[in-house]
């Protein structure tokens, strides 16, 4: 266990590390130079040269990358003006753009991708596992396929579409709740959750569909297995075989898709971020690209890296909770 | 007192009919079993008879003890399931549920009829694990169904069965997932389970030996329809039924024996695997002389698949070394060796037709396969030329390993290893599948290498054995000497767990089984059938 978990940190150390250096040299690659754009209009050489340096892009890629690693670890020192800023470890530079450090960008942000993230989620495994329950069972036909209707047409409409929809219904139309803005957790709980509640369901109508769909195939498979067929025959109650068997059979793989679709909603809603009008890192991720601000996008990308590989060793960590067969070794 | 009646049941799934027309009654305390080839509705009788026949169509009926099931509510089954009547399954490895402890699952389905606490039920399920002679009850109690082996997790069921005090076990192929030695253990077991409970037994099998040693009474089935019922002893020794003296005929039974001439072909000389701390196959040494067959029998984990494997240079020895003819085997792959796969299911690729899969070797070695020398092949094997453009799921159980063997053919090998070629066949279609190998066998003068688990089959086919106990070679010889004259007690052990048609000796086995192994396997003639003819 303890050597599982060594080579999982190893491992991810080496992803982190891969995916840094693939960003680095897919932005030296494009065709834009950050300088000129910081320099704006009326440029002269010299200024840009000036900027350049300012910027730390003076340097040979190779170094300027040797540097931002040292910065990590061990926090680096720039150049503005006449006087050194001093970054602490773990340092990301400071935003091109707006030139704040970005781990704060990051850590403002963060905050609020996480709770859109945790909520969505919770919403979509509800409805995801109880909508999947219900058709798996087969007790109604009926059901069964407007479940699996509903299913379909969340896999097909586009996050942006189910969000438009929501907004002109209930804050235009019925104006039920207001247009959403991001309030922290800490400051107002009630009017957090109000806000949020529409980019949730936005989420979960998408993410929920997944869900059902597995919870739906696993609760059928689980049931024709053998082990079923044993408890049925000692006569214990339909009920406590689907509670005990069936679901404990479907928990399996979603345990593992949940973990990764929490890393990911975290990291790269953007377009539900965008459409609520949430400063979510997916938002500022966007707005990094757009404006080629290096030290955010590589941020924001070992964010989603780090995110991603915590969320698969956790899957895994889970997977052998729920199935007593799994091992780690 | 008839505990279990059964009159005239009927059983329809759409619009076929898989039980037609079954009357049985079974006394309380009683064993009867139930006999029959895949398709002949004995498991559809089995779980009708605890109303899980789901979607089928019943008719006719069932009293259990005063109770008609058939016309029974769903409460009222519930309440028989498990405490009335107990249903021991077949697959051991998939019955029990792998996400609960082996004791919390028995105890749940006592707490379930008996209504008693937690640590009464908790104390129960060590109660029976112990009675079913599970070692280290309380601490196996806690245990995952994976990590028990198949003989305990199928002790594991057993003592489920036993939780409640049923009055009826039902224990449907009880032993067919396991050694030859485990399902000897779980028969004696079951025996012994009967006679300590008081519980009646029915218990149905493909296996005639199986039922023999363990039942008063025997029904023959065949197609949903009843072809012969009566005491043990008589059916099983003197036959009416035609149907019932082919099943008979078909239990393999030693043939006369042939002298064989032929210098060494194959030379296996100090071969050992290793599958990272597991020695599959340890120093084995022997040869396979030109124009005989060599059966190589032991039990799951002997090493006797690795060794067939490394005989046909499919994976390669650690230490050791195979020849053909005085070259290495891995240089003359293909031509000259080929190998017949267990489960012609999942050795035939399911999106290719029969004859190209049978072309295929033909092709690899850069020859050309026309479609009238495979259409040949097909016919050699019995099977019709049409069937070049079947699928393997199209094709029945022995028509698929049919195929196998075909394939096997193509190339038109010196040796052909077969690995467990008929184990998942019914008898009869076991039976042919034997008579064909041995015909192509002669018509060819092939050599033959056949392992298998199953001694009976081996003692038919095999001229000498070499019998594989965890990786090594623990006997080696002519089959009449090793049968015969076992020297190594663990040979002796696997002949004394032969299933055996004639009730009467199958029950002097289990005698000798109970008293200890003294002298247990000297005597393996009698297989039933010799003494009918």
């Amino acid at each position: 266990m303890t050597g599982y978990l060594l080579r999982r940190v190893g491992g991810a150390i080496v992803v982190l590390l891969g995916l840094s250096i693939i960003v680095y040299a897919l932005f030296y690659l494009a065709p834009k130079d950050p300088a000129i754009l910081t320099c704006g209009k009326g440029c002269t050489p010299d200024r840009l040269a000036e900027v350049r340096a300012a910027m730390g892009l003076d340097a040979s890629p190779p170094a300027q990358y040797w540097e931002f690693l040292r910065g990590l670890f061990l926090g680096r020192d720039f150049p503005a003006g006449p006087d050194v800023r001093h970054c602490p470890a773990p340092c990301l530079g400071y935003s091109f753009e707006t030139d704040q450090p970005v781990t704060k960008l990051l850590t403002d942000r963060l905050p609020v991708s996480a709770s859109l993230a945790i909520g969505a989620e919770i919403l979509s495994l509800a409805v995801g596992i109880g909508a999947g329950l219900l058709s798996g069972l087969r007790r109604f036909r009926i059901l069964d396929r407007i479940v699996n209707g509903l299913i379909l047409a969340g896999y097909a409409v586009p996050v942006f579409l189910v969000g438009l929809f929501l907004l002109l219904l209930f804050c235009v139309r019925l104006q039920w709740l207001p247009f959403p803005t991001y309030v922290p957790f800490t400051t107002d709980p009630a009017a957090w959750a109000e806000n949020l509640i529409l980019p949730w369901i936005a989420l979960a109508v998408i993410q929920s569909a997944a869900y059902a769909r597995l919870t739906r195939a696993g609760v059928q498979e689980s049931l024709a297995e053998d082990h079923v067929r044993t408890a049925r025959a000692y006569g214990i109650p339909e009920g406590r075989i689907v509670r005990t068997r069936a679901l404990r059979g479907a928990l399996v793989p979603l345990v593992t898709l949940t973990a990764i679709d929490l890393a990911a909603i975290m990291a790269s809603a953007v377009l539900t971020e965008t459409m609520f009008g949430l400063p979510g890192v997916g938002q500022l991720l966007v707005g990094a690209v757009n404006q080629i601000d290096l030290p955010v996008v590589v941020g924001v990308t070992l964010l989603t890296g780090f995110l991603v590989v915590v969320a698969n060793a956790v899957a895994d960590l889970l997977y052998a909770a729920v199935d007593p067969r799994v091992q780690l070794r | 007192m008839t505990l279990l009646s059964v009159r005239d049941l009927r059983i329809g799934f759409g619009n076929t009919q898989a039980v037609d027309g079954l009357s049985f009654d079974l006394e309380a305390g009683g064993a009867l079993g139930i006999v029959g080839e895949s398709g002949s509705g004995k498991s559809a009788t089995a779980l009708a008879l605890l109303g899980l026949h789901g979607e089928a169509r019943i008719e006719g009926s069932i009293d259990f003890d005063g109770l008609e099931l058939t016309s029974a509510s769903e409460d009222q089954l519930r309440a028989i399931r498990g405490a009335g009547i107990a249903m021991v399954f077949q697959e051991p490895l998939t019955a029990l549920s792998p996400f609960h402890r082996v004791g919390d699952q028995i105890a749940e389905v006592y707490r379930l009829h008996t209504g008693a606490t937690r640590k009464a039920a908790r104390e129960r399920a060590v109660e029976v694990l112990r009675q079913v002679h599970i070692a280290d009850p309380e601490r196996r109690a806690r245990a995952y169904p994976h990590e028990f082996s198949g003989g305990m997790r199928q002790r594991a069921l057993i003592a489920m069965a036993l939780a409640c005090n049923p009055r009826l076990i039902v224990a449907d192929e009880p032993t067919t997932a396991l050694d030859v030695t485990v399902q000897a253990q779980i028969l004696d077991l079951l025996d012994e389970v009967r006679t300590a409970t008081g519980a009646a037994l029915l218990l149905i099998s493909h296996d005639l030996g199986v039922v023999a040693g363990s039942t008063d009474d025997v029904i023959v089935m065949r197609r949903g329809a009843v072809v012969e019922a009566g005491a043990t002893d008589q059916v099983l020794v003197t036959p009416r039924a035609a149907y019932t003296k082919d099943l008979l005929a078909a239990v393999p039974k030693p043939s006369p024996a042939r002298v064989i001439q032929g210098g060494p072909l194959l030379r296996v000389s100090g071969v050992s695997k290793r599958f990272r701390k597991f020695t599959a196959v340890d120093d084995v040494t022997l040869d396979v002389r030109e124009g005989e067959t060599l059966g190589i029998v032991g039990e799951s984990g002997a090493g006797k698949t690795t060794l067939s494997r490394m005989m046909v240079g499919l994976i390669p020895p650690d230490r050791g070394s195979i020849t053909l003819a005085g070259a290495d085997i891995a240089r003359r792959r293909g031509r000259s060796v080929q190998m017949v796969f267990q489960d012609p299911m999942s050795s035939l690729n399911p999106r290719r037709t029969v004859g190209e899969s049978i072309a295929d070797p033909l092709r690899l070695l850069g020859e050309l396969a026309p479609r009238v020398t495979i259409e040949a092949l097909l016919v050699r094997v019995g099977l019709a030329p049409s069937h070049y453009d079947s699928y393997p799921h199209q094709l029945s159980g022995g028509m698929r390993q049919r195929v196998g063997i075909a394939r096997a053919l193509a190339p038109s090998p010196r040796l052909i290893v077969c690995d467990e070629p008929v184990s998942s066949l019914d008898v009869t279609t076991q039976a042919q599948v034997l008579a064909l190998l041995e015909d192509i066998r002669l018509e060819r003068e092939l050599t033959m290498v056949f392992v298998t688990h199953d001694l009976a089959v081996l003692r038919q086919i095999a001229d000498r054995v070499v019998v594989m106990h965890d990786g090594a070679v623990a006997e080696m010889g002519d089959v009449a000497s090793v049968y015969d004259q076992p020297q190594h007690a663990y040979t002796k052990e696997l002949l004394a767990a032969i299933p055996v048609a004639d009730p009467l000796e199958a029950r002097r086995r289990r005698a000798l089984r109970r008293a200890g192994l003294d002298g247990a396997g000297l005597d393996a003639e009698p297989l039933g059938a010799t003494q009918i003819e």
